[in-house]
């Protein structure tokens, strides 16, 4: 168990490294004008300062040269304080967003996760519940149901599904505002007497004891969480259903029908937990399909996260700010996947024990 | 002893076989092999699964008669969307079309005994025609999402077939750089080299296709690697082997007929996906040309117009409605040939 964790661990680096390796490579793509961006914040139009820019920070170098220089910073050979590097937290200058890379990110990154933390309990409530209800009522009407919704939903690419959503919740029925906040609640919001501990709204607002700001606040989050976790909930039914059909077909199962112990005892302490060791397994999925889907989910609802953020800097190809988010969602999905890995060596002692 | 307690085995010729009839062999299935014969007959008892090759047929019958349907201007390249004008006020669906209208259909006469051809599905912002663009986007789609599938599986089937076969470093080094490239949300890395070959070479319908190969090839090295380290260890590989048979003809004649065909059917269903992925990045802006045939070009007019939906809606629907069934019809399919091919569901029906 423990050879495994370490082996994973020493496995990390590599993976980092080649990651880095190939971002850089993305932005060895670009012309030295457009990579000037990295040190400097306004690109120069004349070709003399061009010329002097690309000289000044060596942007015609060899593809190493260049690669350290990203990762690590280097002095300015005029002014000597120290420009760049990644493993500094500079990632360059976001042309859409005005400010530095880095600092565009964190400032959109609360919201981002206000809108992946709550979508996860649609997933988990919807998934894994419809997912285990299916398989213990299989090809029974709900089954039927769930595999058609999850076929359909499978189906429906995330940016029409928002789209819809919008034009039937928001411009027909007018139930549910696009955005953070309504008005009101943002100039309370941004008011002294509104601490914000975590910069999640929604928490914050307990936290304040304001009811009315926290009912804003998750009303504005409805669609936005539906169009985000929609596809999840189905991919999660569809494992769930697959892998609890699986679990009660075992001889355990039989054994404790056996020895008469009552059904729901049954599924919930013997087949689910096993039913949901697979399941635990996707979570990293789960994970990626949340990064991917904030992009759109953000740019349909105009919500200020970081996936909307990217997707601005995409249309107007500000590769810089579009990198820096895809280097955060790569490390994060490294992690993840390590958490996950080790996670499952936890849940299943066939793997813990070989 | 021992042998006496063992029941006494009839020989073989004595087997009593009675009770058994044996199935006949139908022609098609003497025909196109027992294999094939089980996933055709899965297919077509499979509800679901006609109903997704029903719709697939009939994306493929719009693509043959795109020109008949929706007649291109003369001299003009027909992927490019017809407009009408330039006034960025959408068109509700049945406005006249007053400038530069192509050749009125001669199903459209007859049907309705108009002579005057008009917006079947209305015109997005700048007066692109709607349905002209989903007609000629069923086209790029089936190009496209055959390219970029065709391509993404020959990479993959190369990767993984050398570091299974070579096995020791050489799949070390491999499986490590497919590792690397699997780091990256995929979606996410394909909106990223887009948006960089685009700032580069502009926006033409090879920088979404070429990103989302560069990132979709992985997972089929790894199952291919994974395939043909389980039969590469068969006597028959052996046997070629020892009579001399070069590298390439093993892996090209004994191992990969024998080890990847699942893989490839399996795959050959995963257009929906990538015509799914090709359009988002179109949709972020980051893919083909403002005015190209492409759904996901279509939907980003609606972008501007986000607030104003009820009223435009037809800039959404139309377009969404098409790529919908498109991913509908290839992951029924998909989902039924999954059941058919799963050694596990074998028999049972799920």
């Amino acid at each position: 168990m423990i050879a495994y964790i370490i082996r994973r661990l020493m496995l990390l680096p590599i993976t980092v490294v080649g990651v880095t390796i190939l971002i850089f490579g993305m932005l060895q793509l670009l012309s030295p004008v457009e990579r000037s961006a990295l040190y400097v914040r306004d690109i120069p139009h004349t070709e003399g300062a061009l010329d002097a820019t690309i000289r000044r920070y060596g942007l015609n170098d060899p593809f190493v040269v260049q690669y350290w220089r990203w990762l690590v910073g280097r002095a300015d050979p005029v002014t000597g304080e120290t420009v760049g590097g990644v493993l500094r937290g500079d990632l360059g200058y976001s042309r859409t967003g005005n400010q530095d890379v880095i600092d565009l990110l964190l400032h959109r990154l609360p919201a981002t996760v206000e809108l992946a933390l709550w979508s996860i309990v649609p997933i988990i409530g919807v998934g894994i519940w419809l997912g285990v209800q299916a398989a213990v009522n299989h090809n029974k009407l709900i089954d039927q149901v769930a595999r058609i919704f999850s076929i359909v939903g499978y189906s429906f690419p995330s940016f029409v599904f928002g789209l819809l959503v919008l034009l039937i919740f928001y411009a027909r029925l007018e139930w549910f505002p696009p955005g953070r906040l309504t008005d009101w609640a943002s100039q309370i919001v941004q008011s002294d007497a509104f601490t914000r501990y975590t910069q999640l709204n929604t928490v914050d607002a307990l936290l304040n004891g304001r009811l009315d700001i926290f009912a804003d606040a998750l009303r504005h989050m409805v669609l936005p969480v539906l169009t985000l976790s929609y596809i999840q909930w189905a991919l999660l039914l569809k494992i769930t259903r697959s892998a609890m059909l699986e679990a009660l077909r075992q001889d355990y199962v039989t054994t404790a029908r056996a020895k008469g112990l009552a059904e729901r005892d049954v599924i919930n302490r013997h087949a689910r937990p096993n039913a949901l060791i697979p399941v635990a397994t996707v979570s990293g999925l789960t994970i990626v399909g949340l990064l991917n889907g904030v992009v759109f989910t953000e740019t349909i609802f105009n919500y200020p996260g970081i996936g909307s953020a990217a997707a601005d800097a995409a249309v107007s190809l500000d590769v810089l700010t579009v990198l820096g988010f895809v280097l955060f969602t790569a490390t994060l999905l490294i992690v993840t996947n390590l958490v996950v890995d080790v996670m499952y060596a936890f849940l299943d002692p066939r793997v813990r024990l070989s | 002893m021992a042998t006496d307690t063992l029941p006494i085995r009839p020989a073989p010729g004595a087997l009593d076989i009675s009770g058994i009839t044996l199935r006949e062999y139908g022609r098609l299935e003497k025909l196109v092999g027992p294999d094939w014969y089980r996933i055709l007959v899965g297919l077509f008892t499979n509800p679901l699964s006609i109903a997704g090759m029903v719709i697939i047929l009939c994306f493929l019958l719009v693509a043959a008669f795109a020109p008949v349907l929706a007649p291109p201007l003369e001299g003009a390249n027909p992927y490019k969307i017809l407009r009408d004008g330039f006034s960025p006020q959408p068109k509700p669906p049945g406005t006249e079309w007053k400038v530069r209208s192509p050749e009125v259909p001669g199903w459209y006469q007859l049907l309705t005994g108009k002579d005057k051809w008009v917006h079947l599905m209305g015109t997005s912002s700048g007066q692109w025609d709607i349905y002209y663009g989903i007609i000629w986007g069923t086209r790029t789609a089936l190009w496209t999402g055959v390219l970029i599938t065709a391509v993404t599986l020959c990479i993959g089937v190369l990767v993984g077939s050398f570091a299974a076969y070579y096995g020791g470093r050489v799949d070390d080094v491999l499986m490590r750089i497919t590792e690397i490239f699997m780091a990256f949300p995929f979606f996410l890395a394909a909106i990223t080299l887009s948006a960089a070959l685009a700032s580069e070479y502009g926006k033409t319908i090879w920088v979404p296709t070429a990103a989302l190969v560069a990132f979709g090839w992985m997972t089929y090295a790894r199952v291919v690697r994974g395939d043909i380290l389980t039969v590469k260890e068969r006597d028959y590989v052996t046997a070629a082997r020892v009579i001399g048979a070069k590298d390439a003809r093993i892996v090209l004649r004994h191992i990969l007929p024998n080890a990847v065909f699942p893989t490839l059917v399996l795959a050959s269903l995963d257009i929906g996906t990538y015509v799914t992925a090709f359009a988002a990045l179109s949709f972020l802006g980051v893919g083909t040309e403002v005015g190209y045939a492409d759904w996901g070009q279509i939907i980003s007019f609606a972008r501007s117009w986000i607030l104003s939906l009820d009223t435009h809606w037809y800039i959404i629907v139309f377009p969404g409605a098409a790529l919908i069934f498109f991913g509908l019809g290839w992951n029924l399919v998909g989902d039924a040939l999954r059941d058919i091919l799963d050694p596990k569901l074998r028999g049972v029906r799920g």
